[in-house]
C-alpha cells in the first residue's frame, strides 16, 4: 500500500518512537513572535538550557504592532515591553529578528513563505495556531502552545502524537467571484469548528491545483478553523516557481538536490486516508459568516439557518445569534456595516489587495465605513505600492496602513468598537475578538471590498 | 515547568453547557501581554465574567457562589480557536485542575497535559449525566482517578472510563514534562540533525 504526502514528511522527522506515548518530531523551522515566545524563554533559562539551533529559529515582531507611525516608539507600555523582550531574547541567543521597521518585518505566516523560510516537505511550528498556512507548501506547519515553544527552543524537538490522515477533493472550476477564502469558509461550514480534529487534511484536486500560492496559504490558513492540526498540499512547479531565488531558499547544488527530494512529495495512487471528503466547486458561491464561529457560514444569497439545520446545541446557537443581533431566518445581503478590515496571515497578501482594488476600482468608499487596509508585510506594501493599487484604492478614499496582525486579534490600537458591525478578511469571528462586544463577519477581500463601496453586506458578482 | 502531581481528584465542579468555548472567551487577546506567567487567572472568561465597568455580570455561572471547586465542566469542543497556552494558564491559575468535556480542541487538550490540567474527554451521554447531577445538587462531588482512568459522580456512582495515553498518564502522575524528556536525549536529536536536507 502506498503512502500520502503527510506520511512521507511525517515519518521523516521522528527522531523517536514512545510506545503508547507520542512521537519525538524534529522541526525544521521555528517561527516565534513577541506574544508567545516570553515565557518560553524565561522557563529556558529557569532550567539552565540553551537555545540548541538558533539558525533554525526565526523571530518577528507582529500581534501587537501599531498600524501607524511605525518610527515612533510603541506606546503601550505592555506592548513595547514584549516587543522588547523579543528582541532582547533573539539577541542574547543569536536569533535573527525583524522587528517593527526591519524591510522583512510583517506577519509571521507572510514573511515565512516570502522569505523562503517556508520549504516543502519541511516541519515548520510557531506558537499561533495559524502555522497551518505553510501547509501549502507541502510542509507540514502547525500551531504549539508556550511550553513547546520552550521544547523547540531547547531541543528542536515537540513530543507528539500522529494526527489522522483526512483529503478534501474539490473538482470543477470556482464560479464568478469565488475565492480560496470562499472555499475554505465553504469547507469549514460543511465540517463545523470541530469536523477536522484529530486530522492532518490534505487538500486534493482540480480547484487546489489551479490555485496560486496565495490562495493555497489562504486555505491552509483556515484548517485550524475546522479543528484540523494543519493542512498541506503536495508541491508543484507553481510552488518551486514561487521559491525559487527567495532570501533563504537552497541555491544552485543545493536547489538541484532539493528538487529531486520535493518531486517526491506526493500522495501514491494506492494510499488510503481515514477519511475522504469529496464537494464540487459549482457548489460554493462568496461565503459569509453570520455567528460567532467560522463555522457559521453560509453562501451570501442565503438566509441564516434555524438552529435545527445546524449543528451544536440550540442553547449555543441562540447564545450566538443573539450577540450578532441576528435572527433566524435574516437575509445577509443589505446588513449594515461600521468596519471593513482587509488583512492577517489569512487575507494580507498582495493577491488579496489585487482583488479589493480590483472592485474600488473607479468607485468610492461608503461614508459610514471605517476602513482599516493592513498589508501582511512590507514586502506586501512594496508591491502594492510597485502595481498601482495603492493609487487605485487611494483614488476611492481608503487609506493603507503599515504591516502588522492588526484588527485581527485587535492586541495594538485598531479594535472595532463594542456593538460595531465588522467585514473582516481575518480568521476568527468568536465573541469579541476584534475588540470587546465587536461583530465580525468573515468574508473574502472581494465580499469586503464590495460592502467597503456600497456600505452593507455585498455581493461581490453584482459589482463586477 | 514542571507542575504539581495528579493523581486522584475529588471536588465539587462549575458546569457551562456552552458548546465550542474558544479560548479567546477562557482568555481574551488583550490580555496576552505579560512577559510572565502569573496573574492569569483574574482574567478567565473576561468578557463572560465582567460587564464593561469591570462589574461581575452575575448570571454567569463563575459569580454563582453555590458552584465552586476545581472540575470545569464544559460544552462539546471545549477550547478551539487559538493556540495561546495562556488559556490554559488562566485555568489552572483560577484553581481549576481538571477540566471535562464530550470534545476537545486538539492544541488546546496538548496544552493543558503541558502545565498539569487534566483534560478529561467523557461521551456526550455522560457529560450530559454530570451537567444534570450538578443541576440538581452543585454540592455534587465528582472524582477524577487517574490512575484507574475512571471519572465517578460520587453520590451515585455513576462511573465512566476515561482515555489517556500511557505516556502523558505517567508524567501526569510524576509531575514530569517533556523537557525533562527531550533534554536527556539531546545527543539523539543532534545525530538526527545532521540527516536533515535543511
Amino acid at each position: 500500500m502506498g503512502t500520502t504526502l503527510f506520511d512521507k514528511v511525517w515519518d521523516s522527522h521522528v527522531v523517536r518512537k514512545i510506545k503508547n506515548g507520542p512521537d519525538v518530531f524534529f522541526i525544521d523551522r521555528h517561527l516565534i513572535h513577541e506574544v508567545t515566545s516570553p515565557v518560553a524563554f524565561l522557563g529556558l533559562k529557569s532550567r539552565n538550557n540553551t537555545v540548541l539551533y538558533p539558525n533554525k529559529t526565526f523571530a518577528t515582531a507582529d500581534h501587537n504592532t501599531p498600524t501607524i507611525n511605525q518610527h515612533l516608539p510603541v506606546e503601550d507600555p505592555l506592548s513595547s515591553n514584549q516587543l522588547k523582550a523579543l528582541e532582547e531574547n533573539s539577541a542574547e541567543w543569536g536569533i535573527p529578528h525583524w522587528g517593527l521597521g526591519h524591510q522583512n518585518n510583517g506577519i509571521v505566516h507572510v514573511i515565512g513563505p516570502e522569505n523562503g523560510i517556508t520549504l516543502p516537505g519541511a516541519t515548520i511550528v510557531c506558537g499561533d495556531s495559524h502555522t497551518s498556512t505553510h501547509g501549502a507548501f507541502g510542509a507540514i506547519a502547525f500551531g504549539i502552545g508556550t511550553s513547546e515553544v520552550e521544547m523547540v527552543l531547547s531541543s528542536q524537538c515537540i513530543m507528539q502524537p500522529k494526527p489522522k490522515k483526512m483529503r478534501i477533493n474539490i473538482d470543477g472550476n470556482l464560479g464568478l467571484a469565488v475565492t480560496p477564502k470562499d472555499v475554505a469558509l465553504f469547507i469549514i461550514s460543511k465540517l463545523t469548528t470541530s469536523g477536522a480534529t484529530g486530522y492532518f487534511v490534505e487538500y486534493a484536486g482540480e480547484v487546489f491545483k489551479n490555485m496560486t500560492m496565495e490562495g493555497r496559504m489562504t486555505v491552509c490558513n483556515l484548517s485550524i478553523e475546522m479543528g484540523a492540526r494543519g493542512g498541506i498540499i503536495a508541491p508543484d512547479e507553481k510552488t518551486y516557481e514561487y521559491i525559487k531565488g527567495r532570501l533563504y531558499t537552497p541555491k544552485g547544488e543545493d536547489w538541484n538536490l532539493a528538487m529531486k527530494y520535493w518531486k517526491t512529495l506526493k500522495t501514491d495512487v494506492d494510499a488510503v486516508f481515514d477519511k475522504e471528503l469529496t464537494f464540487s466547486a459549482n457548489e460554493i458561491e462568496p461565503m459569509i459568516t453570520y455567528g460567532t464561529n467560522p463555522g457559521m457560514g453560509t453562501g451570501i444569497s442565503n438566509t441564516i439557518p434555524n438552529a435545527e439545520e445546524v449543528e451544536g446545541g440550540a442553547i449555543t446557537y441562540k447564545k450566538s445569534l443573539n450577540y450578532m443581533g441576528f435572527e433566524e431566518g435574516d437575509t445577509m445581503i443589505g446588513k449594515k456595516v461600521d468596519y471593513v478590515f482587509l488583512g492577517s496571515c489569512t487575507n494580507g497578501r498582495i493577491e488579496d489587495f489585487r482583488a479589493f482594488a480590483s472592485i474600488v476600482k473607479g468607485r468610492k468608499k461608503a461614508t459610514n465605513i471605517t476602513a482599516w487596509l493592513v498589508p501582511g508585510s512590507h514586502i506586501v506594501e512594496t508591491k502594492i505600492k510597485e502595481e498601482g493599487l495603492l493609487a487605485i484604492i487611494t483614488e476611492a478614499g481608503f487609506e493603507l496602513r503599515q504591516p502588522g496582525c492588526s484588527a485581527c486579534l485587535a492586541m495594538n490600537d485598531d479594535k472595532v468598537p463594542a456593538g460595531k458591525l465588522a467585514v473582516s478578511t481575518s480568521n476568527r469571528n468568536f465573541e469579541g475578538r476584534q475588540g470587546p462586544g465587536s461583530r465580525t463577519l468573515l468574508a473574502s477581500p472581494l465580499v469586503a471590498a464590495a460592502t467597503a463601496v456600497t456600505g452593507v453586506v455585498t455581493d461581490p458578482r453584482t459589482l463586477l | 515547568m514542571a507542575y504539581d502531581k495528579f493523581e486522584i481528584l475529588k471536588s465539587t465542579a462549575v458546569p457551562l453547557p456552552i458548546e465550542n468555548v474558544d479560548t479567546d472567551q477562557i482568555i481574551p487577546a488583550r490580555f496576552l501581554k505579560a512577559t510572565e506567567r502569573k496573574g492569569f487567572g483574574d482574567n478567565l472568561f473576561r468578557d463572560w465574567r465582567y460587564n464593561p465597568d469591570n462589574t461581575l455580570k452575575e448570571d454567569f455561572v463563575l459569580n454563582n457562589p453555590i458552584y465552586k471547586g476545581k472540575i470545569l465542566i464544559g460544552g462539546k469542543n471545549f477550547g478551539s480557536g487559538s493556540s495561546r497556552e495562556h488559556a490554559a494558564w488562566a485555568v489552572y491559575d483560577y484553581g481549576f485542575r481538571c477540566v471535562v468535556s464530550s470534545f476537545f480542541a486538539d492544541i488546546f487538550r496538548g496544552n493543558c497535559l503541558n502545565i498539569g490540567v487534566l483534560p478529561v474527554q467523557v461521551s456526550p451521554a455522560f457529560l450530559n449525566k454530570i451537567f444534570k447531577a450538578v443541576e440538581i445538587n452543585p454540592a455534587t462531588e465528582i472524582e477524577v482517578n487517574l490512575p484507574n482512568q475512571t471519572i465517578t459522580l460520587l453520590d451515585s456512582g455513576e462511573n465512566e472510563l476515561f482515555e489517556i495515553n500511557d505516556y502523558k498518564k505517567q508524567n501526569m502522575l510524576n509531575g514530569y514534562d517533556d523537557i525533562d524528556y527531550l533534554t536527556k536525549m539531546k545527543e539523539e536529536i543532534k545525530d538526527f540533525e545532521k540527516t536533515r536536507p535543511f
